[in-house]
């Protein structure tokens, strides 16, 4: 077989997306398992009953998720079903309203609305629970969601997409396991630096 | 004429209405940016984007499909199998298109449960279509295979390009299965729809349309069926060997291990270079055939083509996709510079050059030239280059603002859209956008005056 002939570069070609699509396998079997909910990156569902950080990693040099002791969620503590239908419904809200047709997860979607990768430790909820006159950081998150025209605070609002109170808490829920979510450092620096300041 | 090849200029056309449609979505889609109260609670932002980007799936879909409907019979000399299922699902085609349309404008949203993914909107970036769509695309992609294997059995014959086309086929159904997905968990749910986007624009997409560019060049150059198969496996060893684990750059942020940043960033950075050898080939066959053609819009189409795509979907990819860069550059208005760039330069190019290819055919024209080509190739690309070159201005200031100095909170976010270079770069975005849209009216004025004229000229001097 010589150079020119289309063989020559057919069998290189057969072969070379062989060889990728072995490695893409053993590389994708590996990740799966990292991925799983409860997986080392991914945290099982049950984490929303803990209090979920932010924090530089001394060790990896980049920001990681820390998950500390019991900070409730609503009030309440979730059982492992209870918070796996809970966050099944949260992530049902967000695919029925394109959530991510302006929002970003992980910084995937579109750019017209915040990344909500690690919006659940967003410090702007202070000033929403001043705003909605709410008593903790989930009530404030919910009062937003279920009327965030009336609680706008720039010319880009947020449109009412008509949530449910059971529909904006299963939402809030998905962003409190979101956030717990080992995602190698991405956003960083976020929430240690204001911009503006 | 075949009736594969009236089909495909069915095909054509709705890819052409389609086009018209995403171009209005997007100057909507740009607007809101600039004045976010436009049609506020009545058609927001998120819809508008779904229209713009689901119309540009599936125009340039349509227009991949018309162009193998037009080649098919001349690859094998034969009718193709099965093409009175394919002109039913055409028709069945648009009236989903339709549909879907009429529901994202006037529904848009259901209510958190199946019912809503199966009717209404299935919200996952690309793949909105809820899921009776889905299912019709892939009986649609079916029958489309059906056409293409089922032609070459009973031809007894098969050419290179098709033996890459019909293993293409199977990737590019297969992945299209993720469509109907609801994972609850985000990170996998992210980690299957890359498989589709990433395996379908940088691989599969990439093999389908350097199979539509062979068939092109040999048809608007006359170049050897040798040569253009040795290119064609050449592309398909390098698209495929940096693009299969070039998949890694979308596992960076997503919850999946640290190895994929190095994995990712090293086969990423290859890829530029199958869309590099792109441009020598087309250069290299437009200097040995001293770009003698009958055809100066196709031509000048596919050449746009290969310098478009190593230049946006090559170069403005590559800026943005080693991980230490991607930290600041990832979900900005950079990714959507680097895709505006890489959709016109990869794909709509060689779809319009498939217009004109197909048109000379129809028409019967010897020589297709003329001016209002050359208006619509110069506005269109300005206007694509002025966009491009906006989004990457607004880019880089929400990359600095948002990401590196404000760390990606609400404020930061809102600072950096506030930031006047953003805003700058959303100003010219939408003027370019208009250019782009001039651009388009032209492209289809003289797509459907080309040819008529000129026989109509030369029926003039023959009178006289």
């Amino acid at each position: 077989v010589q150079i020119e002939d289309p063989k020559f570069w057919r069998a290189g070609a057969i072969s070379i997306v062989v060889v990728m699509m072995v490695v893409l396998a053993m590389l994708t079997i590996d990740t799966l398992s990292v991925i799983d909910a409860g997986g080392s990156h991914v945290p099982a569902y049950t984490v929303i009953n803990q209090n979920v950080g932010y924090k530089f990693d001394e060790g990896r040099g980049i920001d990681a998720p820390t998950i500390g002791g019991e900070e409730r969620l609503f009030g309440r503590v979730y059982g492992q079903q209870d918070a796996a239908a809970l966050i099944t419904k949260g992530k049902l809200v967000i695919q029925s309203r394109a959530c991510i047709d302006c929002h970003t997860f992980f910084g995937v979607g579109a750019y017209y609305a915040p990344d909500l990768t690690k919006a659940w430790l967003d410090p702007g909820w202070n000033t929403w629970k001043m705003i909605t006159a709410a008593d903790s950081r989930e009530e404030a998150m919910v009062r937003f969601l279920m009327d965030p025209v009336r609680y706008r605070i720039f010319e880009r609002a947020m449109p009412n997409l008509h949530l449910s109170r059971d529909e904006a808490e299963a939402v809030v829920a998905y962003l409190k396991w979101m956030a717990a979510v080992d995602t190698n450092g991405f956003p960083a620096n976020f929430g240690r630096r204001s911009a503006g300041r | 004429m075949y009736r594969s090849q009236r089909l495909a200029i069915k095909y054509l056309t709705a890819a052409i209405a389609l086009f018209g449609i995403m171009v209005v979505a997007g100057l909507m889609s740009a607007y809101h940016y600039i004045h976010p109260n436009f049609l506020f609670g009545v058609l927001d932002f998120n819809i508008a984007k779904i229209l713009h980007i689901n119309t540009l799936v599936i125009w340039l879909l349509m227009g991949f499909m018309g162009a193998i409907y037009w080649f098919l019979p001349e690859e094998f000399n034969i009718e193709p199998v099965g093409i009175a299922a394919a002109e039913l699902l055409f028709y069945v085609f648009v009236a989903a298109v339709a549909i879907v349309a009429v529901v994202f404008i006037f529904v848009q949203y259901g209510g958190s449960n199946l019912l809503s993914m199966w009717f209404i909107n299935q919200g996952r970036k690309f793949v909105e279509a809820p899921r009776w769509a889905a299912l019709g695309i892939v009986v649609i992609m079916l029958v489309f295979a059906y056409n293409v294997i089922g032609t070459a059995i009973r031809a007894k014959k098969l050419t290179g390009i098709m033996g890459v086309l019909i293993i293409d086929l199977v990737p590019l159904l297969v992945l299209y299965l993720d469509a109907f997905s609801a994972q609850t968990n985000m990170s996998q749910d992210l980690f299957w729809w890359w498989w589709l986007i990433h395996l379908w624009v940088e691989a599969t997409w990439e093999v389908l349309i350097g199979c539509i560019l062979a068939l092109a060049l040999m048809s608007v150059l006359g170049t050897s069926r040798r040569i253009v198969e040795t290119w064609l496996y050449i592309e398909v060893a390098l698209v495929m060997g940096t693009g299969i684990l070039g998949l890694g750059h979308h596992y960076f942020w997503i919850g999946t291990p640290q190895y994929w940043l190095n994995i990712g960033g090293f086969f990423s950075a290859f890829e530029p270079l199958p869309l590099l050898g792109m441009v020598v080939h087309a250069v290299y066959d437009a200097g040995r055939h001293q770009m003698k053609t009958t055809n100066r819009p196709a031509f000048f189409w596919i050449m746009a083509e290969a310098f478009g795509n190593f230049l946006g979907a090559g170069v403005w990819g590559f800026m943005i996709t080693l991980p230490q860069i991607n930290l600041y550059a990832h979900g900005t208005q950079w990714t959507v510079s680097h895709a505006h760039f890489a959709f016109w330069g990869a794909y709509a190019c060689a779809v319009i050059g498939v217009f004109y290819l197909v048109l000379q055919k129809v028409r019967g024209s010897a020589m297709f030239d003329g001016v209002a080509w050359r208006w619509a190739f110069a506005l269109l690309n300005i206007g694509l280059v002025g966009m491009v070159g906006g989004l990457l201005l607004s880019g880089y200031a929400q990359a600095f603002v948002e990401r590196a100095l404000g760390g990606s909170t609400h404020e930061a976010f809102m600072l950096g859209q506030q930031n006047p270079s953003f805003a700058a770069g959303m100003n010219a975005r939408f003027i370019f956008g208009l250019l782009f849209a001039a651009g388009y009216f032209v492209l289809v004025y003289d797509l459907i005056r080309l040819g008529k004229r000129v026989s109509l000229r030369t029926a003039d001097a023959v009178t006289v």
